[in-house]
Protein backbone atom coordinates (compact mmCIF):
# COMPACT_ATOMS: atom_id res chain seq x y z
CA UNK A 1 0.00 0.00 0.00
CA UNK A 2 1.65 3.24 -1.08
CA UNK A 3 1.52 6.70 0.40
CA UNK A 4 -0.34 8.24 -2.56
CA UNK A 5 -3.45 6.13 -1.93
CA UNK A 6 -3.78 7.52 1.59
CA UNK A 7 -3.18 11.07 0.39
CA UNK A 8 -5.84 10.79 -2.31
CA UNK A 9 -8.31 9.26 0.14
CA UNK A 10 -7.77 12.10 2.57
CA UNK A 11 -8.17 14.60 -0.31
CA UNK A 12 -11.56 13.03 -1.05
CA UNK A 13 -12.58 13.36 2.61
CA UNK A 14 -11.39 16.96 2.71
CA UNK A 15 -13.36 17.93 -0.40
CA UNK A 16 -16.46 16.25 1.01
CA UNK A 17 -16.03 18.43 4.08
CA UNK A 18 -15.62 21.56 1.94
CA UNK A 19 -18.81 20.68 0.07
CA UNK A 20 -20.67 20.19 3.34
CA UNK A 21 -19.51 23.50 4.78
CA UNK A 22 -20.58 25.35 1.64
CA UNK A 23 -23.95 23.68 1.18
CA UNK A 24 -25.41 23.08 4.62
CA UNK A 25 -27.63 25.69 6.25
CA UNK A 26 -27.71 24.13 9.68
CA UNK A 27 -24.84 25.19 11.94
CA UNK A 28 -24.57 21.71 13.47
CA UNK A 29 -24.07 20.20 10.04
CA UNK A 30 -21.33 22.71 9.28
CA UNK A 31 -19.52 21.56 12.44
CA UNK A 32 -19.93 17.93 11.28
CA UNK A 33 -18.32 18.82 7.94
CA UNK A 34 -15.42 20.47 9.74
CA UNK A 35 -14.95 17.18 11.61
CA UNK A 36 -14.63 15.46 8.22
CA UNK A 37 -11.91 17.88 7.14
CA UNK A 38 -9.93 17.54 10.37
CA UNK A 39 -10.02 13.77 10.08
CA UNK A 40 -8.65 14.04 6.55
CA UNK A 41 -5.75 16.06 7.95
CA UNK A 42 -5.19 13.42 10.64
CA UNK A 43 -4.99 10.66 8.03
CA UNK A 44 -2.36 12.69 6.20
CA UNK A 45 -0.31 13.18 9.36
CA UNK A 46 -0.30 9.48 10.21
CA UNK A 47 0.38 8.40 6.62
CA UNK A 48 3.34 10.74 6.30
CA UNK A 49 4.57 9.60 9.69
CA UNK A 50 4.57 5.98 8.55
CA UNK A 51 5.94 6.35 5.04
CA UNK A 52 8.30 9.32 5.17
CA UNK A 53 9.62 9.34 8.72
CA UNK A 54 8.83 6.00 10.36
CA UNK A 55 11.27 6.30 13.25
CA UNK A 56 10.21 9.60 14.78
CA UNK A 57 6.41 9.26 15.37
CA UNK A 58 6.08 13.04 14.86
CA UNK A 59 2.85 12.58 12.90
CA UNK A 60 1.34 10.63 15.77
CA UNK A 61 2.14 13.43 18.22
CA UNK A 62 0.64 16.04 15.93
CA UNK A 63 -2.48 13.93 15.47
CA UNK A 64 -2.93 13.83 19.24
CA UNK A 65 -2.64 17.63 19.36
CA UNK A 66 -5.14 17.99 16.50
CA UNK A 67 -7.58 15.73 18.32
CA UNK A 68 -7.27 17.81 21.49
CA UNK A 69 -7.82 21.08 19.61
CA UNK A 70 -10.73 19.48 17.80
CA UNK A 71 -12.40 18.58 21.07
CA UNK A 72 -11.99 22.18 22.24
CA UNK A 73 -13.38 23.48 18.95
CA UNK A 74 -16.43 21.23 19.16
CA UNK A 75 -17.14 22.25 22.76
CA UNK A 76 -16.96 25.98 22.01
CA UNK A 77 -18.86 25.61 18.73
CA UNK A 78 -21.67 23.70 20.37
CA UNK A 79 -21.90 26.26 23.17
CA UNK A 80 -22.11 29.10 20.65
CA UNK A 81 -24.79 27.28 18.65
CA UNK A 82 -26.77 26.59 21.81
CA UNK A 83 -26.55 30.24 22.84
CA UNK A 84 -27.54 31.43 19.36
CA UNK A 85 -30.49 29.05 19.40
CA UNK A 86 -31.65 30.51 22.72
CA UNK A 87 -31.51 34.04 21.41
CA UNK A 88 -32.83 33.58 17.86
CA UNK A 89 -34.82 30.32 18.05
CA UNK A 90 -32.93 29.10 15.01
CA UNK A 91 -29.60 27.54 14.12
CA UNK A 92 -29.86 28.33 10.43
CA UNK A 93 -26.73 30.21 9.48
CA UNK A 94 -28.81 32.31 7.10
CA UNK A 95 -30.98 33.58 9.98
CA UNK A 96 -28.04 34.42 12.21
CA UNK A 97 -27.07 37.62 10.41
CA UNK A 98 -27.06 40.19 13.20
CA UNK A 99 -23.44 41.10 12.50
CA UNK A 100 -24.07 41.87 8.84
CA UNK A 101 -23.99 45.66 8.34
CA UNK B 1 9.26 -13.18 0.85
CA UNK B 2 7.41 -16.08 2.39
CA UNK B 3 3.74 -16.92 1.99
CA UNK B 4 2.73 -15.37 5.33
CA UNK B 5 4.14 -11.98 4.39
CA UNK B 6 2.34 -12.04 1.03
CA UNK B 7 -0.93 -12.99 2.72
CA UNK B 8 -0.67 -10.16 5.25
CA UNK B 9 0.18 -7.69 2.47
CA UNK B 10 -2.88 -8.71 0.44
CA UNK B 11 -5.06 -8.56 3.54
CA UNK B 12 -3.86 -5.09 4.51
CA UNK B 13 -4.47 -3.84 0.95
CA UNK B 14 -7.97 -5.28 1.04
CA UNK B 15 -8.58 -3.72 4.44
CA UNK B 16 -7.50 -0.35 3.10
CA UNK B 17 -9.88 -0.46 0.16
CA UNK B 18 -12.83 -1.73 2.18
CA UNK B 19 -12.29 0.93 4.87
CA UNK B 20 -11.83 3.61 2.21
CA UNK B 21 -15.09 2.60 0.51
CA UNK B 22 -16.97 2.69 3.83
CA UNK B 23 -15.44 6.05 4.67
CA UNK B 24 -16.28 7.63 1.32
CA UNK B 25 -19.86 6.34 1.31
CA UNK B 26 -20.47 7.52 4.87
CA UNK B 27 -18.77 10.86 4.19
CA UNK B 28 -21.04 11.48 1.21
CA UNK B 29 -24.06 10.55 3.32
CA UNK B 30 -22.94 12.88 6.14
CA UNK B 31 -22.94 15.89 3.84
CA UNK B 32 -26.06 14.99 1.84
CA UNK B 33 -28.58 13.23 4.08
CA UNK B 34 -31.51 15.35 5.27
CA UNK B 35 -32.12 13.92 8.71
CA UNK B 36 -29.64 15.36 11.21
CA UNK B 37 -29.69 12.33 13.51
CA UNK B 38 -28.89 10.05 10.58
CA UNK B 39 -26.07 12.37 9.55
CA UNK B 40 -24.51 12.14 13.02
CA UNK B 41 -24.80 8.34 12.98
CA UNK B 42 -23.12 8.21 9.57
CA UNK B 43 -20.40 10.46 11.00
CA UNK B 44 -19.87 7.86 13.73
CA UNK B 45 -19.38 5.13 11.10
CA UNK B 46 -17.07 7.43 9.14
CA UNK B 47 -14.96 8.04 12.25
CA UNK B 48 -14.79 4.30 12.91
CA UNK B 49 -13.53 3.73 9.37
CA UNK B 50 -10.86 6.38 9.95
CA UNK B 51 -9.88 4.49 13.11
CA UNK B 52 -9.55 1.37 10.95
CA UNK B 53 -7.34 3.28 8.54
CA UNK B 54 -5.14 4.26 11.48
CA UNK B 55 -4.78 0.56 12.28
CA UNK B 56 -3.71 -0.17 8.69
CA UNK B 57 -1.11 2.57 9.19
CA UNK B 58 0.16 0.82 12.35
CA UNK B 59 -1.11 3.57 14.64
CA UNK B 60 -3.13 1.43 17.04
CA UNK B 61 -2.93 3.92 19.90
CA UNK B 62 -4.42 6.67 17.73
CA UNK B 63 -7.16 4.31 16.57
CA UNK B 64 -8.15 3.68 20.19
CA UNK B 65 -8.07 7.42 20.92
CA UNK B 66 -10.18 8.05 17.83
CA UNK B 67 -12.82 5.59 19.01
CA UNK B 68 -12.83 6.91 22.59
CA UNK B 69 -12.88 10.62 21.87
CA UNK B 70 -14.80 10.87 18.62
CA UNK B 71 -17.22 8.01 18.61
CA UNK B 72 -17.54 8.00 22.38
CA UNK B 73 -17.65 11.68 23.24
CA UNK B 74 -18.03 13.98 20.27
CA UNK B 75 -20.80 12.05 18.53
CA UNK B 76 -22.75 11.95 21.80
CA UNK B 77 -22.18 15.70 22.18
CA UNK B 78 -23.61 16.29 18.70
CA UNK B 79 -26.59 14.10 19.54
CA UNK B 80 -27.30 16.17 22.64
CA UNK B 81 -27.05 19.39 20.67
CA UNK B 82 -29.49 18.13 18.05
CA UNK B 83 -31.92 17.09 20.76
CA UNK B 84 -31.60 20.50 22.42
CA UNK B 85 -32.01 22.63 19.31
CA UNK B 86 -33.68 20.77 16.51
CA UNK B 87 -37.15 19.39 16.12
CA UNK B 88 -36.45 16.00 14.58
CA UNK B 89 -40.01 15.59 13.34
CA UNK B 90 -39.79 18.85 11.42
CA UNK B 91 -38.57 17.63 8.05
CA UNK B 92 -40.09 20.39 5.94
CA UNK B 93 -37.14 22.75 6.39
CA UNK B 94 -34.71 22.46 3.45
CA UNK B 95 -31.27 21.43 4.67
CA UNK B 96 -29.22 22.80 1.80
CA UNK B 97 -28.90 26.25 0.33
CA UNK B 98 -28.88 27.32 -3.30
CA UNK B 99 -25.11 27.04 -3.64
CA UNK B 100 -25.15 23.34 -4.45
CA UNK B 101 -23.80 23.63 -8.00
CA UNK B 102 -21.12 26.11 -7.06
CA UNK B 103 -20.12 24.00 -4.07
CA UNK B 104 -19.74 20.90 -6.25
CA UNK B 105 -17.57 22.89 -8.66
CA UNK B 106 -15.39 24.30 -5.85
CA UNK B 107 -14.93 20.91 -4.17
CA UNK B 108 -14.24 19.21 -7.52
CA UNK B 109 -11.67 21.77 -8.60
CA UNK B 110 -9.96 21.60 -5.21
CA UNK B 111 -9.87 17.81 -5.39
CA UNK B 112 -8.37 17.88 -8.90
CA UNK B 113 -5.75 20.35 -7.71
CA UNK B 114 -4.78 18.25 -4.69
CA UNK B 115 -4.84 15.07 -6.79
CA UNK B 116 -2.51 16.64 -9.37
CA UNK B 117 -0.09 17.86 -6.70
CA UNK B 118 -0.10 14.51 -4.88
CA UNK B 119 0.62 12.67 -8.13
CA UNK B 120 3.30 15.10 -9.24
CA UNK B 121 5.19 15.28 -5.94
CA UNK B 122 8.02 12.87 -5.31
CA UNK B 123 7.84 12.06 -1.60
CA UNK B 124 11.12 10.65 -0.39
CA UNK B 125 9.58 7.57 1.11
CA UNK B 126 11.76 5.84 3.63
CA UNK B 127 12.27 2.14 3.41
CA UNK B 128 9.68 0.27 5.46
CA UNK B 129 11.19 -0.60 8.80
CA UNK B 130 10.42 -3.47 11.09
CA UNK B 131 7.30 -2.83 13.10
CA UNK B 132 8.04 -1.11 16.38
CA UNK B 133 5.90 -2.60 19.09
CA UNK B 134 6.27 -0.15 21.99
CA UNK B 135 4.55 2.72 20.15
CA UNK B 136 2.56 3.88 23.17
CA UNK B 137 5.61 4.09 25.39
CA UNK B 138 7.49 6.06 22.74
CA UNK B 139 4.57 8.45 22.24
CA UNK B 140 4.38 9.01 25.97
CA UNK B 141 8.10 9.67 26.20
CA UNK B 142 7.92 12.12 23.29
CA UNK B 143 4.89 13.92 24.73
CA UNK B 144 6.52 14.47 28.10
CA UNK B 145 10.02 14.93 26.73
CA UNK B 146 10.62 16.65 23.43
CA UNK B 147 7.07 17.97 23.03
CA UNK B 148 6.30 18.88 26.63
CA UNK B 149 5.78 22.60 25.92
CA UNK B 150 3.19 22.15 23.13
CA UNK B 151 1.59 19.44 25.25
CA UNK B 152 1.12 21.81 28.19
CA UNK B 153 -0.08 24.55 25.85
CA UNK B 154 -2.68 22.25 24.32
CA UNK B 155 -3.96 21.22 27.73
CA UNK B 156 -4.21 24.88 28.69
CA UNK B 157 -6.12 25.66 25.49
CA UNK B 158 -8.45 22.74 26.20
CA UNK B 159 -9.11 23.97 29.73
CA UNK B 160 -9.75 27.52 28.52
CA UNK B 161 -12.09 26.26 25.82
CA UNK B 162 -14.05 24.15 28.29
CA UNK B 163 -14.46 27.06 30.73
CA UNK B 164 -15.42 29.33 27.82
CA UNK B 165 -17.97 26.82 26.59
CA UNK B 166 -19.57 26.62 30.03
CA UNK B 167 -19.71 30.42 30.28
CA UNK B 168 -21.21 30.82 26.80
CA UNK B 169 -23.76 28.05 27.18
CA UNK B 170 -24.91 29.18 30.63
CA UNK B 171 -28.34 30.75 30.77
CA UNK B 172 -27.85 34.51 31.07
CA UNK B 173 -29.97 36.40 33.55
Amino acid sequence: MCLTNYLILSAIFFCLGIYGVLVRRNAVMILLSIELMLNAANINFVAFSKYVDPNMLTGHIFTIFVIAIEAAEVAVGLAIILSAYRHMKSINVEDINLMKW
Amino acid sequence: MNIDAICSLVLSNMAFFVLAAIGIVCGVLVVTVRNLVHAVLFLAVFLLSVAGLFITLEAEFLAIIQVFIFVGAIVVLFMFLIMLTYKVSDMAVPQGNRLKGAAIVVAGVLFCLIFYIMKAMKWNEAAPVVTITDDVARIGRLLLGQYVLPFELVSFVLLAALIGAIVIARKGE
